[in-house]
């Protein structure tokens, strides 16, 4: 049976981990490469990294972190942040990414998935979905709207719509982000997750708000997730994968509980 | 040295450093001789059927892993080169190498999982395997071995090629072969512990030892 994964999402800044609130204060936490591996043998899934540098100087250090990462650990990761361009996806994949995942530059160029999808196959092209609820109006019938440039800019965009055309144009997988919940550690948002996770046939991950075990729990049964995306619970100590792990399996998820 | 062949379909960079994780020697070749003088040939691949087709052929390298099946040389299939290694493939309705007897068909969206909702496509994390036949390329798993899966595409063999099957809205072929010609239709390189003791498992068959901790204690 196909097992719910738990993903850690690492961002990390010129080199170096970091973990920020509802996407300001970020602060330092660590090593990435080290934290990667110490999470790999606790059990994790996958693991998604995330570039938040913006210069250039920033990405060569990040694709230097990402081939470190790809020569110690032996599960898929993905590589976001930053990513506006087939070649930008070209050169993570070849340093060691399984999948790229993209979000304000196809918002941009939607194009970019169905480009990404055709050179390298739909399953390396995740559509980073970073939402905020609102209004509901004629242009956003689901009440929930897409926003870029990490929460600051809303781009009129109905997140149900987004998600949909995205899947039509090659992505292979939906990560999807509540700017609401992200940071707060008071569970996903499992109203959103529930309507995306329904709205498409691609994997969803939920992302944003994890603070107990059981808030996984939540995202893969009422939410409908493929996979949960952890961040604080984790980084911090206060809960080991192992542990999330468990109470996915203590709950009768299907969890990768061997490794 | 095992020769990882290079015909630029995605994942050979993850199989040589799982490999040289484990202290195997390994190469990612395009060239015919250094592939066929090598103790065994891995086979990766990640992308669709047809554009592999299209570039194995022009690279000659269709033909080496013909040569090498003939000779009765190792090789170990992954993913779409688990895949191309049968007769045909309904993703792009292309004719493949026809190694060994079998077709690729689309997951049927109309499958469904233990919840009773439409399995979602492509098949995409971790999956266990039912052995069906024990082989030496499966030897020391532990029983509840998890192997990472992306594919929208199963295969279908006959029954005597079966070593292992997998579940995903229903129960599909996801190790074949025999006698050292083998294929997976997950990704070793990316399953853990479990995944770098089949690949250790294979250099041995070929004569190649890996003495990397982690796969004795698996």
């Amino acid at each position: 049976m196909l097992s719910k994964r738990i993903i850690p999402c690492l961002d990390v800044r010129d080199g170096k981990l970091t973990k920020g609130i509802k996407f300001q204060g970020n602060q330092d936490i660590g090593d990435p490469v080290e934290t990667a591996r110490r999470y790999y043998e606790e059990g994790a899934d996958e693991i998604v990294f995330y570039d938040i540098t913006a210069s250039a100087e920033g990405r060569g250090i990040f694709l230097d972190v990402v081939e470190r990462v790809a020569a110690e650990i032996f599960i898929p990761f993905s590589v976001g942040g930053g990513i506006a361009s087939v070649s930008d996806m070209r050169a993570a994949l070849l340093a060691g990414a399984e999948k790229v995942s993209v979000n304000s530059a196809a918002v941009k160029n939607p194009a970019l998935l169905s480009e990404g999808a055709n050179a390298f196959g739909a399953q390396a092209i995740v559509l980073g979905m970073d939402v905020r609820k609102t209004a509901v109006t004629a242009e956003i019938p689901s009440g929930y709207e897409v926003v870029i440039h990490g929460g600051r800019r809303p781009t009129g965009l109905d997140a149900r719509a987004w998600a949909i055309r995205a899947e039509e144009l090659g992505a292979g997988e939906i990560c999807l982000n509540s700017i609401d919940a992200d940071g707060t550690c008071d569970g996903y948002e499992l109203t959103l997750t529930r309507m995306i996770s329904d709205a498409v046939r691609i994997p969803v991950i939920a992302s944003g708000g994890a603070g107990e075990p059981r808030h996984l729990v939540d995202a893969v049964t009422k939410g409908g997730a493929s996979a949960a995306l952890v961040a604080s619970i984790v980084h911090y100590g206060r809960y080991t994968i192992s542990d999330l792990k468990q109470a996915l399996s203590d709950a009768g998820v299907p969890a990768r509980t061997c490794w | 040295m095992i020769a990882i062949l290079d015909y630029k379909a995605g994942n050979q960079t993850s199989v040589r450093r799982a490999l040289e994780h484990l202290g195997i020697p390994c190469c990612i070749t395009a060239d015919p001789d250094t592939a066929l003088s090598a103790a065994g040939i891995i086979f990766p691949g990640v992308g669709a059927a047809g554009q592999a087709m299209a570039q194995l052929t022009a690279s000659g390298l269709d033909n080496v892993l013909r040569r090498a099946v003939h000779e009765a040389r190792p090789v170990l299939g992954i993913c779409l080169g688990c895949q191309i290694m049968l007769d045909h493939s309904e993703e792009n309705d292309t004719p493949t190498l026809g190694l060994v007897r079998g077709v690729c068909r689309r997951f049927d969206p109309a499958w469904v999982d233990e919840e009773g909702r439409p399995i979602r496509i492509p098949h995409m994390g971790w999956n266990t395997l039912s052995i069906r036949i024990p082989s030496p390329l499966l030897e020391g798993l532990p029983e509840n071995a998890f192997f990472y899966f992306v594919h929208s595409y199963y295969i279908e063999t006959s029954r005597e090629n079966v070593i292992a099957t997998t579940h995903y809205g229903a129960e599909f072929c996801s190790v074949y072969g025999r006698n050292g010609l083998w294929a997976l239709q997950f990704h070793p390189e990316k399953s853990g512990r479990p995944g770098l003791r089949i690949l250790a498992n294979f250099a041995r068959f070929c004569g190649v030892q890996s003495n990397a901790p982690e796969v004795a204690s698996c």
